[in-house]
């Protein structure tokens, strides 16, 4: 089969789904018949788009990536490395396809895999699923709908509180294998989760994930969401979030990535009630000719929301990090208060970042605060080590490790947090 | 303590040095030997922290003239670390922040880094963590600043405690303790000269840069000197501190201007 195009790529991709079972939910079908003639009607996006201008995706549109029809069985002992001991649930998916011998749920609330799990639930998920991931304009998210299948649904109930963490765990085993997951957070008012997704690889090939999650904050609810991109370094990684947050409610999210060739994260966040509160951090930590791209939005578009944020790469070898962080402030929303800081450490001459922070304002009384710096280690920082006895490459290691860490210790999962930590560690150790 | 049987540590003579082409320092002679106390005044600009760092191997300054010689080995030859491990020591007047690092973490590190030049153990996290409570509490300092990243959000005076813990931990030769005072209320001053005064040995010396003499009454030096224009241009014993407190530094370089001037 030949590409030639843009359209029939993502037709190919189409043509390459496995026939989905039709779900007994009618909404359920029309929305992915919807997101079908949606992909029937885009284009994978090139750096004529502004909103691609620097991450050129064309070597993914050069690989025949198909779903896999039926994952490899895999034994505890495959994903040992990743377990997290204090999750209370996990679910686990191979290659994009739900795998329950792997899987627990020891939270007392809903975490299923999506497409059976929504069943019972009917109508109170149609009115979140697909409902925040737009895919009108968005090949991507079109993509991942039009293959709806295997996915995290987790729904806390009312004033709900699930202290431990639901563990998402994404493994991809085989090569020229494209996943779609997806995943939905329902967290009802008062409700308090915290869901840390996770995207492994067991081997180093190239691969296709194209995740969507969609996340719901009820009124007074919080929901601390932790991702983490170590896909294989030959992996092409498109993911869309959207989150919406209602009355008072909290979101705080760490995501960082570490893993593909080429990555792209978009990151949506609307304000839909008054007096919210989100704390957005993001690390980069790429080599070689690795490309990380990380799209954020903050749409403050009611009163009294509270943002902060902070975004880091760090850039190797011959990489590219790309950070473009929009913060939206409507003319309805006074009193919002938002700082965003980008923060970029170039190690070699040849690594490369484009950051792109973008305020809006049409709101009078605000207070928004943003910068973005780009810089080699500090001189006097190195120095300072290195009159403690540190030698010059163990000073530049620590203080790399350091730049990294600020952001993974905001992690709220300690075995995570320790276990990240120690990557960082070795990866700016190699980096040297 | 000024000791008959002492050793020379350090030797400095005719240094001078410049930043982005200007001359900093211009002629320093300085010899410091084992169990001395010395310290380097001056007013602003004088040149006295840009020496300190020079002693320490601070990268932003060229050295354009003169010799340094450490327990009779050429110091210049050597990178900052190296100059750490031979047993020099500076005390930062701004201790920098780093975010990220644990000061436990960074302070075993420098630690084991010189346990091993001295051909000792290392510590254990464990160990260590004993070990330095210990020290900690020469300097009065909470322990909950081991689990803080390392200066980061500390207080002036908690940066500089945190620079005599590591003066403790590291056993210099040779310390130089730039501005220790800056920045200092009244009681930390005197906690943390204490833990100078118990650092101090008759093996080991010590040199103070301080603007102020309120330093020295808590850590009485055996030689004073007055620093000008890059240049050393009086020394006298602890008794000049309390003259220049009182009288200022003009009358010293008026002083020095006279004498330059007959000697011409």
């Amino acid at each position: 089969m030949s590409v030639t195009t843009n359209t029939s790529y993502l037709e190919s991709l189409l043509a390459g789904q496995p026939q989905l079972p039709a779900s007994p939910l009618a909404w359920l079908n029309r929305l992915r018949a919807d997101a079908v003639d949606r992909v029937g009607a885009l284009t994978v996006p090139t750096t004529r788009d502004e909103e691609w201008r620097f991450t050129d995706i064309s070597p993914l549109t050069k690989a025949p990536f198909q779903p896999a029809r039926s994952a490899p069985r895999l034994e505890l002992a495959n994903i040992e490395h990743f377990i997290l001991p204090e999750a209370a649930a996990r679910l686990t998916f191979v290659d994009g396809v739900y795998a329950p011998q792997l899987s627990f749920n020891k939270t007392g609330v809903i975490v299923e895999n999506l497409a059976p799990g929504v069943i019972p639930q009917g109508a109170m998920l149609a009115a979140h699923l697909g409902r925040y991931a737009g895919f009108q304009h968005n090949a991507f998210a079109a993509l991942n709908t039009a293959f709806l299948q295997d996915g995290a649904l987790i729904v806390a109930p009312r004033n709900a509180v699930v202290a431990a963490p639901i563990h998402l765990l994404f493994v991809a085993t085989a090569k020229d294998t494209a996943a779609y997951p997806r995943c939905l957070v329902v967290a009802e008012a008062g409700s308090d989760v915290t869901v840390a997704e996770d995207f492994v690889a067991l081997q180093e090939e190239a691969y296709f994930t194209n995740a969507v999650t969609e996340i719901a904050v009820g009124d007074g609810a919080r929901v601390r969401h932790v991702r983490v991109q170590r896909d294989s370094g030959k992996a092409f990684h498109i993911a869309n979030c959207a989150v919406t947050l209602a009355q008072a409610s909290r979101y705080q999210s760490v995501s960082v990535a570490f893993g593909a060739r080429i990555s792209r994260y978009n990151l949506n966040v609307l304000q839909s009630g008054e007096g919210m509160e989100c704390a957005i951090d993001g690390l980069a930590l790429i080599a070689d000719r690795q490309l990380a791209d990380t799209h954020t939005f903050i749409d403050h578009a009611r009163p009294h929301g509270v943002s902060r944020q902070l975004h880091k790469c760090i850039v190797g070898g011959a990489a590219h990090a790309v950070f473009n962080g929009k913060i939206m402030v409507r003319a309805g929303a006074q009193l919002t208060d938002s700082s965003q800081s980008s923060r970029n450490l170039l190690l070699t001459g040849k690594a490369h970042v484009d950051t792109k922070p973008q305020l809006e304002i049409f709101a009078d009384d605000v207070k928004c605060a943003h910068g973005a710096t780009v810089g080699q280690l500090d001189a006097e920082e190195v120095f300072y080590l290195k009159s403690r006895g540190l030698a010059d490459a163990a000073a530049r290691n620590l203080l790399t490790y350091a730049f990294g860490a600020e952001v993974i210790d905001r992690i709220p999962i300690a075995s995570l947090k320790h276990r990240l930590e120690q990557t960082v560690l070795e990866q700016t150790s190699v980096e040297s | 303590m000024i000791y008959q049987d002492s050793k020379t540590l350090l030797e400095v003579r005719g240094l001078c040095a410049t930043v982005s082409g200007i001359d900093i320092l211009k002629g320093i002679d300085l010899t410091v030997r084992t169990g001395e106390v010395h310290a380097i005044m001056g007013p602003n600009g004088s040149g006295k922290s840009t020496f300190a760092k020079l002693l320490a191997g601070h990268p932003a300054y060229a050295l354009t003239g003169g010799t340094i010689a450490f327990e009779g080995s050429n110091l210049l030859e050597l990178a900052p670390e190296e100059r750490a491990r031979a047993g020099i020591f500076l005390g930062f007047q701004y201790p920098i922040e780093i975010p990220g690092v644990a000061n436990s973490q960074f302070l075993r590190l420098a630690y084991n880094t010189l346990q091993t030049q001295r051909g000792k153990d290392e510590l254990d996290p464990l160990e260590f963590d004993d070990f330095v409570r210990e020290k900690m509490k020469l300097l009065e300092m909470n322990p909950d600043f081991l689990d803080r990243s390392v200066n980061e959000g500390f207080s002036g005076g908690e940066k500089k405690r945190n620079e005599i813990l590591q003066m403790a931990l590291l056993e210099p030769k040779l310390a130089i303790l730039d501005e220790t005072d800056s920045g200092l209320d009244i009681d930390a001053l005197r906690v943390v000269a204490g833990g100078v005064n118990q650092l101090a040995t008759r093996d080991n010396a010590i040199v103070l840069v301080t603007h102020y003499q309120r330093l020295l009454n808590y850590i009485v030096p055996d030689y004073v000197h007055v620093m000008d224009g890059g240049r050393i241009i009086k020394t006298g014993g602890k008794e000049l501190a309390v003259e220049l407190e009182s009288r200022g530094y003009d009358w010293v370089s008026a002083e020095y201007k006279t004498t330059a001037r007959a000697t011409a």
